[in-house]
């Protein structure tokens, strides 16, 4: 009815100029026209003009004096003209009448307060205050006086009104077509598809945003790497074993006791269980010989190894100590050359920050056979790192306990137009191997790398703890594309 | 690894010239040492205090900081560095150390007392005799024994260095333990004489050498040197003792290294005198000190002899990768310090005696000769050799990872035929065929294998045709391949990787079809850009005849267009027989890649 009396009046009239009025006048809720007005231009079959006015409503307590009257009326009439008690007065009204009355119609000297007694002072009031609130009730004008006394008396309180002058639209129609955001399977039973007109598709808008899992974007390139190692022939690693001996950490890998890496404020000691049962005894005493007084065409270091320091247990600082078991396990059988792979946890007792946290992922892979060079290492890390999308490399001669001879990688990033470190890499030491039991014309060479670092640079993360821990933004790894590397 | 500052113009001119910082850092970067941090003392300060950056003066001095690896303790100094880098870049010969030919009666002599066997048995000594001293050699002195107490001394446990004016005090000394409170002496840096014990408590106010009291302080016997007037050299680790301090006129230095591991003392007295004998009057010598332990056993120290090392030149081209004649290896060893004696041919093998100086206790193995050897010949010039491996098919490896990501949005996959029959490929989709596009079978045994499709679109309503009583809304995709006439290929025609999505409901879903559209953009990293912009995808509306006109658009991917979506045209919905409203949309991913 609304929507049919604004497009009927305005198929005849150029303007509705209030739809309050527009409204009163038809007997139909503001509301109703308000929304119809809404919808009308939405679908620009009207223009619509906002109208904002300030008017007067009463309050509760207004409402309740427009009802019964002002307090100081109903004290006033309470009052008999011979006067009264003020016990008996109290008793003939409520409480807040009686004290508000009290105080205005003193004010207003209409009666007289005495010790005990009350008495009027006029005999006849005029209760101005619930005239003007019925007025205000009624729409009807009042004069600026009264408003501010009842506005300071809490009675009135001002309200916006909103309303529209209304035109006609560039669309306008005396009828309104159908419109449909939708097809509907109604529309196809009924046929109506072809009448059906659809409101204007905005395009420059996203659609409704799909709902779904996603996967972490850390493990999604984990996953692409496992490929383009198996992708290369490498076997992986079982690496589900973060606790840990200091022995394969360590000393297997000619890691001497002594050495910074040791320390307690860079490896994780473990408390319970603090040291390792077993280990195996004959392959311990080679270690022991070999960091004590060498062997293997190697001086050693030249220091009282101790046992204690190898039993201690660790939360492992590298993958290397499930290589270093993995080699050793390759040593006691006859030797068959091998390509090995992990990507797992490892833990540093490092202090949290941007770029550091106190666990992360280790990449590290490693190939033993016979005749390796530096030439072969050379190439399988640009095999490596270009299918990464690293494909120009660097290597700069660097030291680590158990790879000599050792290199850093460095990659040039064309987005911050440098070089950039980005992994470590080398040949196990013969110190490492020998004693182990591989014969002597064995190579190992090997790198290693963080998974975050890549993730980081390939996603434009530059704060570590966004990527991975608690701290992380759900909707970062919501927002994050698919891991193309090594297509 | 460990930081050594040096003054960048020292070093130049220890190095004979100047270089760009470009330059500087390519060398570093070739023999392994890293250019880290370009600073002036000023700024060192004010990073200190933590004051705001200023604009530095010209006049400060430039200091390098230089990343040095941790097993090189010889680079620990300007004097080490610029030896090292001189000798790489062919400037100087190796140099050889010698110990001064004295008679063991005219020897300083060290007395060890049985008791240090119960705090830090061991002790080595020597002499440095007519040494020069300047401002910056002092220093240099100074700071090598805070970085060597720093790292291979494991911050003064394993081994303490005390360096005393040898001129203030007289031999023979003697090392002792004795209970802190008989030991007296003024310590350095203090006027007071202390009681070894109230000196422990003393420090412990003291920022610096507090972190050092643990290693002794629970002992009942603190070591301590004497020499024959009961003057107190030193209490290792703590301190020396003032009376022997050196200074800028010191001529004579006694150097001791008081540990609990003996080849670490050897290391660091030998990198303190090797590195300082290049001032002192005899260049290069050193004078000897006999320790003598309680058992009678006597040593004399420092011993700088060459370490001999057989290394067969077929070990180390094997290694490096790069067969290299005996002469060309010979010469990379030179660079690195290391003296190739004589070259042995044994069999037609030859094998080489190298001799390690005293500066490289870095050298354990002839493993570490064959690193040496490639880093002199150049890391990144070793041809690299490639192993074995495959490359996947890109293209379906991203089909993969986009059939993944689809289905974790809620889409079943489907599986649909490449052949369908001629009208279910045209007029079924209200499209006319140009006779452009579709490979057409010759001989096919049924209407329903009569071409090759040129969209994913009829397997897909076929598919929702047949399954009108599943429970909707029914969202379905496929990723697969069409076949296009292409004219540029030898056979006339060529596959294209499509991915298609469908939904269908009480509605058609057009708008989550779009937002389909916009995950397949998100997670491809594509941005959502304006009309024309070519660095991302929009969308535009479009007039195909297979959708609905007002509710269809083709998508628009770095300027081109990969696909459209939109509401299936109710006749093709009619056509195969489905009663509910869908939405559709079919992309090339190949654009993607």
């Amino acid at each position: 009815m609304a929507e049919e009396a604004v497009l009927g009046y305005l198929e005849n009239n150029t303007e509705i100029s209030d739809s309050g009025t527009f409204a009163e006048e038809r007997g139909i809720n503001h509301d109703e026209i308000v929304n119809i007005i809404k919808s009308l231009n939405g679908f620009r079959l009207v223009d619509a003009q906002d109208i904002k006015r300030e008017r007067w409503v009463l309050t509760n307590e207004g409402k309740t004096y427009a009802e019964d009257g002002s307090p100081e009326v109903q004290l006033f009439l309470a009052v008999p003209p011979e006067g009264i008690t003020r016990e008996e007065l109290q008793k003939k009204l409520k409480p807040t009448i009686y004290q508000i009355g009290c105080q205005q119609a003193i004010k207003n000297k209409w009666i007289e307060m005495g010790k005990s007694q009350v008495s009027r002072k006029l005999q006849h009031v005029d209760d101005r205050v619930r005239d003007a609130l019925i007025q205000i009730q009624n729409g009807e004008a009042v004069g600026p006086d009264d408003i501010n006394a009842l506005k300071r008396r809490k009675l009135i309180t001002s309200q916006i009104w909103k309303g529209y002058s209304v035109t006609k639209g560039p669309k306008y129609a005396p009828k309104r077509k159908k419109v449909a955001t939708d097809l509907t399977r109604e529309n196809l039973q009924r046929g109506d598809w072809k009448e059906v007109e659809f409101k204007e598709y905005n395009f420059l808008a996203k659609g409704q945003p799909t709902e779904g899992g996603c996967l972490h974007p850390l493990l999604k390139v984990r996953r692409q790497i496992q490929m383009i190692f198996l992708q290369m022939g490498f076997e992986e690693m079982p690496t589900n074993n973060f606790v840990e001996s200091s022995f394969w950490n360590f000393d297997a890998l000619f890691q001497p006791q002594q050495h910074p890496a040791r320390d307690s404020h860079d490896t994780f000691f473990l408390k319970e269980p603090s040291t390792t049962r077993t280990l195996p005894e004959d392959y311990v005493e080679r270690v022991k010989r070999v960091h004590e007084s060498g062997g293997y065409g190697s001086r050693g270091y030249g220091y009282e190894w101790k046992r204690d320091e190898a039993n201690k247990n660790l939360l492992r600082t590298h993958t290397t100590a499930v290589s270093s078991r993995m080699l050793y396990a390759l040593a006691q059988g006859p030797f068959a050359p091998k390509s090995y792979y992990s990507i797992d946890r490892v833990f540093r007792n490092e202090a949290v920050d941007r770029t550091h946290l106190a666990e992360f992922h280790q990449i590290e892979g490693l190939i033993c056979d016979r005749g390796l060079t530096l030439g072969h290492l050379i190439g399988v890390l640009h095999d490596f790192f270009s299918r990464l999308g690293m494909s120009k490399l660097k290597f700069k001669p660097a030291y680590n306990p158990y790879t000599e001879p050792s290199m850093e990688i460095f990659s040039y990033h064309e987005g911050l137009q440098k070089w950039v470190e980005i992994g470590n890499s080398g040949m196990f030491r013969p110190e490492m191997l020998l004693p182990m039991g591989l014969p002597d014309d064995v190579q190992v060479i090997a790198w290693g790398l963080s998974l975050e670092r890549p993730t980081m640079i390939l996603y434009g993360i530059d704060n570590i703890r966004d990527l991975f821990g608690h701290k992380v933004d759900l909707s970062l790894i919501k927002r994050n594309p698919v891991c193309s590397i090594g297509l | 690894m460990p930081t050594v500052s040096v003054g960048r113009d020292r070093l130049f001119q220890a190095l004979g010239r100047t270089y760009t910082e470009e330059e500087f850092e390519d060398l570093c970067f070739k023999f392994g040492i890293e250019l880290d941090d370009v600073t002036t003392e000023k700024a060192i300060i004010r990073k200190e205090k933590h004051l705001d950056e200023e604009e530095a003066s010209e006049d400060e001095e430039l200091i390098y900081k230089i990343e040095v690896p941790a097993n090189r303790y010889d680079l620990l100094c300007l004097e080490g560095l610029a030896q090292a880098l001189r000798i790489f870049n062919g400037l100087d010969p190796i140099p050889s150390y010698s110990v001064a030919s004295i008679g063991k009666e005219s020897m300083l002599k060290m007395n060890v007392k049985s008791e240090t066997s119960k705090i830090r048995p061991y002790v080595v000594c020597a002499v440095l005799r007519g040494v020069t001293f300047d401002e910056a050699r002092y220093n240099s002195f100074i700071d090598l024994q805070d970085r060597l107490h720093q790292n291979i001394c494991r911050r003064r446990t394993l081994v303490a260095i005390g360096t005393h004016d040898l001129d203030t005090i007289e031999g023979p000394f003697t090392y002792e333990a004795l209970p802190p409170e008989e030991i007296n002496f003024v310590p350095l840096k203090q006027t007071k004489n202390f009681r070894a014990d109230e000196l422990m408590e003393f420090y412990k106010s003291d920022m610096k050498l507090k972190k050092f009291l643990h290693i002794i302080e629970t002992s009942p016997v603190f070591p301590v040197i004497y020499d024959r007037n009961r003057t107190v050299l030193s209490l290792p680790p703590i301190i020396n003792g003032a009376h022997s301090a050196i200074s800028l006129k010191t001529k004579n230095v006694f150097i001791e290294c008081t540990a609990t591991d003996l080849t670490k003392a050897n290391i660091v007295l030998n990198t303190m005198v090797t590195m300082f004998s290049v001032y002192c009057q005899k260049k290069f010598e050193v004078e000897p000190v006999e320790v003598i332990y309680p058992d009678g056993q006597s040593y004399i120290c420092p011993d700088l002899s060459f370490y001999q090392m057989v290394v067969p030149l077929s070990y180390i081209t094997t290694i490096v990768g790069v067969s290299l004649p005996a002469h060309e290896v010979a010469g990379l060893l030179n660079k690195m310090q290391l003296n190739v004696e004589n070259s042995v041919l044994e069999e037609n093998q030859t094998k080489f005696t190298i001799s390690v100086p005293p500066t490289r206790s870095d050298i354990l193995h002839p493993c570490d000769v064959a690193e040496d050897v490639a880093i002199a010949y150049g890391y990144n010039k070793i041809p690299k050799i490639k192993l074995p491996s495959l490359k996947p098919q890109s293209l379906n490896q991203f089909s993969e990872l986009i059939r993944a990501e689809i289905g974790m949005v809620g889409y079943t996959e489907v599986l649909t035929w490449i052949l369908c029959s001629y009208k279910e490929n045209f007029t079924m989709l209200n499209r006319k065929d140009d006779n452009s596009t579709a490979a057409i079978n010759g001989n096919p045994r049924t209407a329903d294998f009569e071409v090759v499709r040129t969209s994913l679109l009829p397997g897909i309503l076929k598919t929702v045709g047949h399954n009108k009583d599943h429970p909707k809304p029914i969202k379905i995709f496929e990723v697969g391949d069409i076949v296009l006439l292409d004219e540029k290929k030898d056979v006339g025609a060529s596959n294209r990787r499509h991915l298609a999505a469908l939904y269908c409901g009480a509605t058609s879903g057009f708008e989550l079809i779009h937002g389909l559209v916009d995950r397949i953009m998100e997670v491809t990293g594509t941005p959502f850009v304006t009309p024309g912009d070519k660095s991302g995808y929009y969308i535009q509306s479009s007039d195909e005849p297979e959708f609905l006109t007002g509710r269809q658009a083709s998508i628009i991917y770095k300027g081109n267009q990969i696909g459209t979506f939109g509401i299936v045209h109710p006749q093709v919905l009619d056509n195969f027989d489905i009663p509910d409203p869908c939405s559709f949309v079919e992309i090339n991913i190949e654009s993607f890649l």
